[in-house]
């Protein structure tokens, strides 16, 4: 059930740290997006209901934010930076080689859910290129063995 | 988790890429995930230089940091004691202190490395200038796509009021100090300072027309600074050691310690901390290896961050500061440098950051909105053989008028790669539309 308790004291929490209540709608959709795994309707009323604007005001505010997914996504999000440093070592043979192993394009999800991969703009990772993101980790200096090891670990 | 809910195997490679020698100030003690602790911190001398300007007037430490002359190292180069003086001694409103490490400007790793490796520097740093700014609250807003920075930086701040370093009464000095740390979602835009300030209001990240500036009408309406991590890291060295010590680190108009991004086609690619001022030759050639390829020659670089413009392989015996890569018609910049060998299309390259700031865009300037796509559009066009040479010339054209006349900076932002592309390699444009193709295929 959301909101669950839990949710509802580190929303507490969180709102006792800014002057205002709208200030809390960032890190309140961070909240509920860890929780749902996307921002439903319903977390979008309770972040409204709680920041005391209204649901289109979040949803306008919401989207604008590349992290804020308003769709179900994968168990994994892959998240392939394809700016200019990436790309200089190699950032498309990376997603190349994970579209050909997983069967999807850059923004699709495999049919089983487990899988949703993304081409981004630049992750601050730089000189570790070519990197990805997973969830919430980054993943640098990567090789296509390295990549199959990692993607192959997950379950 | 923020994004998937499948759990991930831990990964800390960055490590390896960061370079700091012994005479390094800011990146000296880096060794996460030891160096994450205030324990750590207080053995290498942390916190002295807190407790030495808690013995001085606020206005005293001010002084000391413009003596210093320590410039912004966001990008801007604007001069850190300058612009803290612009915040009202006295106000009915508390004061406000933001670090803005929303680290986004492609080529730029620096301040990720600070948060991962020397958090309590940045925490020392910010309660200093937070006291000489007699601002009470304070905030660190950092990129939305670094969690794990932002768990050590919450750690540390955790840390810090347990120590009594943040709250009330700080180690008895009678000063205040509340910190917290918000995180962005996803928008290079957040990075300019008034569009970091709507974003931390909890609105749309569009940037705030100037003035008022952040001084007088800042966050929440209080009177507001923004500063970015590595210019707030330097604080706690400045007042340790002086101000005449970090003015004889590198040239006088802008000096310090200086975290360098390298990125691209070199051996040896990472983070390195010199002295304001390094060779860029000496840089590339010396400390990162030279060229990824030993048959491949140096053909460019952009020098600092990918919205400064492009330099030749000819004008890299150049010093990395603020004035002396302004002088060769470039910037400092984030020091990100993002180097380039003779086997890359400009054209191609310059498509790829393009399609960054298309992507990135606010969408609030018609100018920028409008203006930043069709370059993409024109580029791709060019890039795929499609172009006349009338397109070069409307390419230009479209920069020209994107820049200076939007709300922030990102437009000039947009325009300058490709006005600096075009003044150095205008003749590969040319090329992509005489042969009608790609000479080389380039698959950036």
């Amino acid at each position: 059930m959301f909101p669950n308790e839990h949710i509802e004291a580190q929303a507490q929490q969180i709102m006792a740290k800014y002057p205002t209540k709208l200030a809390a709608t960032l890190p309140l959709a961070h909240l509920a997006q860890t929780e749902l795994g996307y921002l439903t309707p319903e977390a979008m009323e309770w972040i409204a209901e709680k920041t005391e604007q209204h649901p289109s005001h979040v949803k306008n505010t919401v989207s604008f934010y590349t992290m804020f997914y308003r769709q179900p996504v994968g168990k994994y999000v892959i998240q392939v930076c394809h700016t200019l440093s990436c790309a200089l070592r190699g950032a498309r043979d990376v997603t190349e080689h994970i579209e050909q192993k997983l069967g999807i394009k850059a923004g699709e999800t495999t049919q089983d859910g487990k899988f949703t991969l993304m081409k981004v703009e630049c992750l601050a990772a730089c000189g570790t290129a070519p990197m990805f993101q997973i969830n919430d980790t980054y993943y640098e200096n990567l090789t296509l063995d390295e990549v199959d090891r990692i993607l192959d670990s997950l379950e | 988790m923020q994004n998937g809910n499948g759990k991930v195997p831990a990964s800390i490679p960055y490590m390896r890429s960061v370079y700091a020698g012994d005479e390094a100030v800011l990146l000296k003690h880096y060794n996460p995930p030891e160096s994450l602790t205030l324990k750590h911190y207080q053995q290498h001398g942390g916190y002295r230089a807190l407790k030495k300007a808690f013995s001085m007037e606020q206005d005293a430490v001010i002084e000391e940091v413009k003596a210093a002359n320590l410039r912004g190292r966001g990008g801007a180069g604007f001069p850190a004691g300058l612009k803290w003086s612009f915040m009202p001694k006295e106000s009915d409103k508390p004061s406000v202190l933001v670090c803005n490490a929303d680290e986004s400007e492609p080529g730029t790793f620096k301040d990720r490395a600070l948060m991962n490796g020397v958090p309590h520097m940045l925490l020392e740093g910010m309660i200093i200038a937070a006291y000489a700014m007699r601002a009470s609250l304070s905030y660190i807003y950092i990129r939305g796509e670094m969690v794990h920075e932002a768990q050590c930086l919450e750690n540390a701040i955790a840390e810090a009021y347990a120590a009594n370093l943040l709250g009330k009464n700080i180690l008895g000095s009678g000063y205040d100090l509340e910190m917290a740390v918000h995180r962005g979602a996803g928008a290079y835009i957040c990075g300019e300072e008034t569009g970091l300030l709507e974003s931390l209001e909890g609105k749309r990240g569009w940037p705030r027309t100037k003035p008022p500036f952040p001084a007088q009408y800042g966050a929440f309406g209080y009177p507001t600074t923004v500063n970015n991590v590595e210019t707030l890291a330097c604080v706690p060295h400045i007042i340790n050691n002086g101000a005449a010590w970090f003015k004889s680190l590198g040239p006088e108009q802008s000096p310090g310690p200086k975290l360098y991004c390298v990125s691209g086609h070199v051996k040896k690619p990472g983070l390195y901390e010199f002295p304001m001022g390094i060779n860029m030759k000496t840089l590339i050639y010396d400390h990162c290896g030279g060229m990824l390829h030993d048959d491949r020659k140096l053909k460019a670089v952009i020098p600092g961050g990918s919205s400064v413009p492009v330099i030749t392989a000819d004008e890299v015996d150049v010093a990395m500061d603020f004035n002396s890569l302004s002088a060769v018609g470039s910037m400092l910049g984030s020091a990100g440098m993002i180097v380039m060998d003779e086997s890359v299309c400009m054209v191609d390259a310059l498509l790829n950051l393009e399609k960054f700031y298309a992507h990135e865009s606010c969408g609030q300037c018609t100018p920028c909105r409008e203006g930043t796509p069709w370059l993409r559009k024109i580029l791709t066009r060019i890039e795929h053989g499609q172009a006349t040479m009338d397109d070069i010339d409307l390419l230009q054209d479209v920069a020209d008028k994107i820049e200076k006349r939007t709300i922030c900076p990102l437009g000039d932002a947009a325009a300058w790669p490709v006005q600096g592309m075009l003044k150095k390699f205008r003749h590969e444009f040319e090329e992509h539309v005489k042969l009608g193709r790609c000479p080389i295929n380039s698959r950036l």
